[in-house]
């Protein structure tokens, strides 16, 4: 099982999946000829065919590793075996040495360490581990609103998400390599927010919102996006945003946030039936 | 397509625009945010930056060897960058993402240029980097944050901050503040 995961890490670390290769390919094909958002596209299509052939990382960092593992396999994929599987991940230079203690600020070797990886164990019946590998440039892009937001004229509504979610995408800029993909909660508490904004991550780019008002909102909110002009690297063009995904969760009548989880275009996620 | 060779010369930089494709060919050393601060708290350099690069990067090494070499944010560094390109002689910073204004400023009174890495495309990169000369740090920040002596052979950028006071960013962030502005007013 340890060797398996490693070598579902390395996988993960080094392919781009196809529904995020499609958006990219889709986007170099939308953007002018001979302009840098076309150029920076291709590099990154490029990049990937490179990364896959040699089955080196994708992006140098290799992120926070978050396994969603059905709760069935506990007994099979326990925290230990993750442990071992990241360290040995590590060793095959599929992960950058890339966990730093937070007081002493020395390097983690490894990559494992108490918190490190982050596994969630969940009853879906999916038989699955999955695996989100989600850079630091990225993650620091991550925001959370409080509703209303008078500075930027957000209400408790929809349309107050969608000014938020902008609001998001304005701020990131290309600081979390643009083109991004967005990962949206609706309500929850604060750490709930964002625990549902990074699942929403864990979509396939191409699906549609079961919720109709939820996918209207996600067509909006990625055609407003595209037209902020931020672009591919923040350098312009047609391309900020691959995908919006939004979930929602109750929320306390006293509180409405909204929780965006920027996901920068090197979105590595993989799934391994078990 | 300007090709760019170590050591990096005044008038060489002072030719670049904001735009430009280069290629950048020879010695550069990666630095980010470890390598930033113990500069800012007084700490010695390894090495001579005069006429040289440095790049926001973090690679995956294994042995002596690059597998992933693309650039880290660079807004980061903003504090310390000014500093280090008017007391070190540097030329070229590379990374991605832009720098502020202080930086830009420091660029045109010195006679430096920011290079803009297309972000995540690391196995290309590390395709770039021909030799790994040298690593200091190593053991006191990990091997994310070392400064890494590279060999490099035509690793492309863009000019995205050039010695005479233009940055691509501030345009583009301009520029989307008013479609933001327009998109979200009541």
């Amino acid at each position: 099982m340890i060797k398996r995961i490693a070598d579902f890490i390395g996988r993960t670390s080094s392919t781009l999946p196809d529904d995020a290769l499609n958006a990219l390919k889709a986007a170099y094909r939308r953007e002018a000829k001979g302009s840098s958002a076309k150029m920076i596209l291709a590099t990154i299509i490029e990049n990937a065919k490179v990364a896959a052939e040699a089955g080196t990382p994708l992006c140098q960092d290799t992120g926070t590793l978050t396994f969603i593992v059905d709760e069935r396999l506990r007994s099979k994929a326990t925290p230990a075996v993750f442990a071992k599987a990241v360290t040995l991940a590590t060793e095959r230079g599929c992960l950058r040495r890339n966990t730093i203690d937070s007081i002493s600020g020395a390097s983690i070797d490894t990559n494992a360490c108490p918190g490190a990886p982050v596994v969630h164990y969940v009853d879906n019946s999916s038989g699955a581990i999955r695996l989100l590998m989600k850079g630091g440039g990225s993650e620091n892009m991550s925001a959370q609103f409080s509703l209303p937001d008078a500075a930027i004229g957000a209400g408790r509504d929809l349309e107050g998400v969608r000014k938020a979610v902008l609001t998001a995408v304005q701020r990131a800029q290309g600081y979390g390599c643009a083109p991004g993909i967005l990962g949206v909660c609706i309500g929850g508490d604060r750490a709930s927010g964002y625990e549902e904004a990074k699942m929403q991550l864990f979509r396939n780019l191409a699906d549609v919102n079961q919720d109709a008002r939820l996918a209207k909102l996600e067509r909006r909110i990625l055609k407003d996006a595209n037209s902020l002009g931020i672009g591919p690297m923040g350098l312009g063009g047609k391309t900020t945003v691959l995908a919006v995904k939004i979930g929602a969760r109750p929320r306390l009548p006293a509180s409405f946030f909204v929780t965006v989880a920027y996901l920068c275009w090197a979105a590595r996620r993989g799934e391994m039936k078990v | 397509m300007k090709e760019l060779c170590y050591p990096f010369s005044e008038k060489a930089v002072r030719a670049l625009k904001a735009g430009d494709a280069v290629s950048v060919n020879g010695k550069i050393w990666t630095g980010r945010d470890r390598f930033h601060k113990h500069f800012a708290d007084g700490g010695a350099l390894p090495v001579d930056f005069r006429d040289g690069a440095l790049y926001h990067c973090g690679p995956v090494v294994v042995g002596m060897r690059v597998v992933a070499a693309g650039p880290t944010t660079s807004v980061r560094e903003n504090p310390y960058e000014p500093d280090f390109i008017a007391k070190t002689g540097l030329r070229l910073v590379i990374g991605k993402g832009g720098m502020d204004a202080r930086t830009l400023d420091a660029c045109r009174k010195h006679g430096a240029v920011y290079l803009q890495a297309v972000g995540g495309a690391a196995a290309l990169a590390a395709k770039c980097v021909k030799r790994v000369t040298n690593v200091y740090f190593l053991k006191e920040f990990g091997a994310a944050e070392a400064c890494w002596e590279f060999e490099m052979c035509d690793f492309r950028c863009v000019v995205a901050m050039d010695s005479h006071g233009k940055s691509l960013f501030e345009d583009v962030r301009k520029k989307s503040e008013e479609n933001w502005r327009r998109m979200t007013r009541p």
